[in-house]
């Protein structure tokens, strides 16, 4: 007997699962200079977060929503790494877990597994951690090639919170315990190439944009939401420092530094939570970079790529409906 | 020449597999029994005009075009009726076939039978279209639209383009390929006899990058004829779609509803023309065709010129058999065919070619969420939204079809090659299309 099928008789090679570790690959150089810069215990975090993520993932699915293993497709590694991505490389372990917990089992498999969740479960994960243990979060382990095996080794700040600093104190109401002035802020070099304080992945703009031509050559995704969002961000700060002339503004900085280029090329072109027309995209992209800027600028935090984007993830289902391709024979003379 | 032309939005690039590209046609052969059914196009099947017993020729009228939307059928091969009555077809589904048994290979007397190029066309255009209607002729890119009315246009509907389609997109078939390298100035005339009908000078031919010998052929001697111009496309999938085709050449667009007339355009798949040249120049019916026998289990590959209603196994016995590799047999090409359920059913005046595919070709991978990733929505030629749609049949929301224009959808199977879940989106849009006519 012959097998039958409706057509199409041929598929493309491409899968669920070859997609996420296509997108754990891109992830890799990130997490090569994490180890690089922040030592030991980056790897640490790194391990406990996608050790977390996998078997949350593997207990919901298997004894709460009983539909057999779903962590062979691989999105659960990805949700870890990128947890561990936007966290310092001295969180505790228990705190990390806490982190999975929130990502996975709260956000992700509550709303039905992978494809129905609404926000993306590695952000959501690091704003939960973040809001609930503010001191362990924006406890930034200086970078240091030399301390390999230490994960001891002194704090500071990171260039956005500097900059904010420097703001604050510019309003002549500064609270001056904060011990950081611009003399800190790292070259340009330093800042692309990532030797800079920060979450583990969201240093090296190098090696995030390898991942990024990575996912472009495999056709992992398309390119319009990193350039536009990263577009964004940089021409709008160009206005403020041009107007200005405050190096607060400073647009390349702006793109080097925080969670910007993490944000734009791994975590706003999360599949599940991002618009799926191209041009609902690109209005995604533009909105994530202006929220960006505004809470960068005039918000309590120094941060905003985090709320940026799961601001506009709850937007992503309206963006949606509104944001069609134009159907083949209309919409034209 | 000018620059390579492609459609705007969407396609996609599977594997090309077109590993017949340099086999010549050859002739099948004759089988021993030929089963032809009397629907081999769209509209009412054709009236039947034998019983059991009668002798025929090849090329005697067997069945009757029943009104305008219908097909005359004729015998493929001569000898006697021996059956008229349902047979299971490719689908397992009963059609009404008539059943020839082979006694030796008479002609009727007035096919001319002689290889030489017939050029200068002697008929007027309301000839021409009444030879046509007689010759049973259908478009034999797949969809089986009865010629004669595509050439019947009203006076004040001329069109500006007749654009011939070479395209062949499918992976695997090389039949149209094959035939343009090989009758490439048979299917010039047969443009210019179309070209008379129209009242128009001009003719495309449009060929995808991936057939360098039938663009250069057809190339060469298209020089010696006024008006017809060869226009390289790019090889992309479905390029060979009519209103890809018209978007991709002229950067019109065909819309709802409409006809490719409406924006002026006439499309005419290769084999087509070359079957009007032989019922214009030859006075030779449609009982032929090129099938391409193919696909990663197929032994012997290679591109047959079939007689209609040859058992699909008859060929697919001359190039190997069906060996243990075999998975899958296909009628037509892997993108838009159909799966066989039964190989003894005939070649159709529709069949492009039979492909026997393996298990590691075919791979039926298991279903799993969607992850929105919107593959499906970039690669849609017709800018719809697979995902929306399958969401809407599934959940029963058939109100919401209508404005999601399933009824646009042209069935190439794009989002369901993509689809990284591996979802059955097509399957979901021909069943949306379903009920939005049910509801009607």
């Amino acid at each position: 007997m012959f097998t039958i099928s409706t057509a199409p008789h041929m598929n493309s090679p491409v899968t669920t699962q070859t997609l996420m570790r296509d997108v754990i690959i891109a992830l890799m150089p990130a997490a090569i200079v994490a180890v690089l810069i922040f030592g030991i215990g980056a790897l640490k975090v790194m391990l406990t977060a996608v050790a977390g993520c996998v078997l949350f993932e593997y207990l919901v699915s298997k004894y709460l929503l009983h539909r057999g293993n779903t962590v062979t497709d691989n999105s659960a590694i990805i949700t870890g790494l990128l947890l561990a991505f936007n966290l310092p490389s001295s969180m505790p372990i228990w705190m990390i877990l806490v982190g999975c917990f929130m990502a996975i089992v709260v956000t992700k498999m509550a709303f039905g597994g992978l494809g129905k969740n609404l926000f993306n479960p590695a952000l959501v994960g690091r704003v939960f951690l973040f809001i609930s243990f503010p001191v362990q979060m924006t406890h930034w382990p200086k970078p240091s090639f030399a301390d390999f095996l230490n994960t001891d080794v002194q704090t500071g700040a990171t260039v956005l919170g500097i900059l904010k600093h420097v703001d604050v104190q510019s309003s002549a109401t500064a609270l001056s315990n904060q011990g950081a002035s611009l003399a800190d802020l790292p070259t340009y070099t330093e800042m692309f190439l990532g030797y800079m304080g920060g979450s583990l992945g969201e240093v090296s703009a190098l090696a995030l944009l390898l991942g990024l031509a990575y996912m472009l050559k495999r056709n992992v995704i398309t390119w319009h939401i990193p350039f536009f969002y990263l577009a964004t961000v940089f021409v709008v700060t160009c206005v403020f420092w041009l107007v200005t002339g405050n190096i607060k503004y400073d647009p390349l900085t702006h793109l080097l530094s925080g969670g910007l280029m993490l944000g734009a090329i791994f975590m706003a072109t999360d599949y599940v939570t991002s618009p799926m027309s191209t041009n609902g995209k690109i209005f995604f992209a533009i909105c994530c970079g202006l929220l960006t800027v505004i809470i960068r600028l005039y918000g309590s935090y120094p941060e905003g790529v985090s709320f940026a984007i799961l601001i506009m993830n709850a937007f992503v289902p309206l963006i949606d409906k509104i944001f069609v391709p134009r159907i083949y024979g209309t919409g034209r003379k | 020449m000018s620059a390579i032309k492609t459609f705007s939005i969407g396609g996609i690039h599977p594997d090309k597999h077109k590993i017949t590209t340099d086999s010549p046609i050859r002739e099948a052969g004759l089988p021993e029994y030929v089963y032809i059914p009397v629907k081999q196009h769209i509209g009412a099947p054709a009236k039947i005009l034998v019983q059991k017993g009668d002798k025929v020729k090849v090329g005697t009228l067997i069945a009757d075009a029943d009104g305008i939307v219908s097909a005359d059928v004729h015998s493929s091969v001569s000898g006697e009726v021996t059956k008229v009555e349902d047979i299971e077809g490719e689908f397992g589904w009963l059609e009404t076939m008539i059943t020839v048994k082979v006694e030796g290979d008479e002609f009727e007397p007035s096919i001319d039978r002689s290889q030489d190029v017939s050029k200068d066309i002697p008929y007027t255009a309301g000839e021409i279209v009444q030879i046509i209607r007689e010759a049973g002729i259908v478009g034999m890119g797949g969809a089986g639209y009865p010629t004669p009315i595509k050439e019947t246009v009203p006076f004040e509907k001329k069109p500006d383009f007749l654009i011939l389609n070479g395209i062949e997109c499918e992976p695997f078939l090389t039949a149209d390929d094959r035939l343009m390298v090989e009758r490439a100035e048979q299917i010039i005339i047969g443009a210019k006899i179309i070209n008379k009908v129209l009242g128009i000078q001009n003719a495309i031919i449009a060929i995808d990058e991936n057939k360098p010998n039938a663009i250069e052929t057809l190339t060469n001697i298209s020089r010696r004829y006024v008006g017809v111009n060869v226009q390289v496309c790019a090889t992309k999938y479905p390029q060979g779609g009519e209103k890809q085709l018209i978007q991709a050449i002229t950067g019109r667009e065909v819309p709802p509803g409409k006809l490719p007339l409406d924006v002026g355009c006439l499309v005419q798949n290769v084999g087509t023309v070359y079957a009007i040249y032989e019922a214009v120049m030859k006075h030779k019916p449609l009982f032929e065709r090129v099938v391409t026998v193919s696909g990663d289990a197929c032994a012997k590959p290679g591109n047959y010129l079939v007689r209609v209603g040859t058992p699909a196994s008859f060929l697919i016995e001359q190039c190997g058999g069906i060996t243990e590799d075999v998975d899958q047999v296909v009628f037509g090409g892997p993108m838009m065919g159909t799966s066989a359920v039964n190989i003894n059913a005939p070649i159709t005046k529709l069949t492009s070619g039979i492909l026997l595919l393996s298990k590691e070709l075919t791979r039926h991978p298991a279903e799993t969420a969607c992850i929105r990733c919107g593959k499906c929505v970039d690669v849609c030629p017709m800018g719809l939204r697979p995902f929306a749609i399958a969401c809407s049949v599934r959940d029963g929301f058939y109100d919401e079809l209508k404005p999601l224009h399933v009824a646009d959808c042209i069935e190439c199977g794009c989002c369901s090659y993509i689809c990284p879940a591996k979802i059955p989106l097509l399957d979901y849009c021909k069943l949306g299309k379903y009920e939005l006519k049910k509801s009607k």
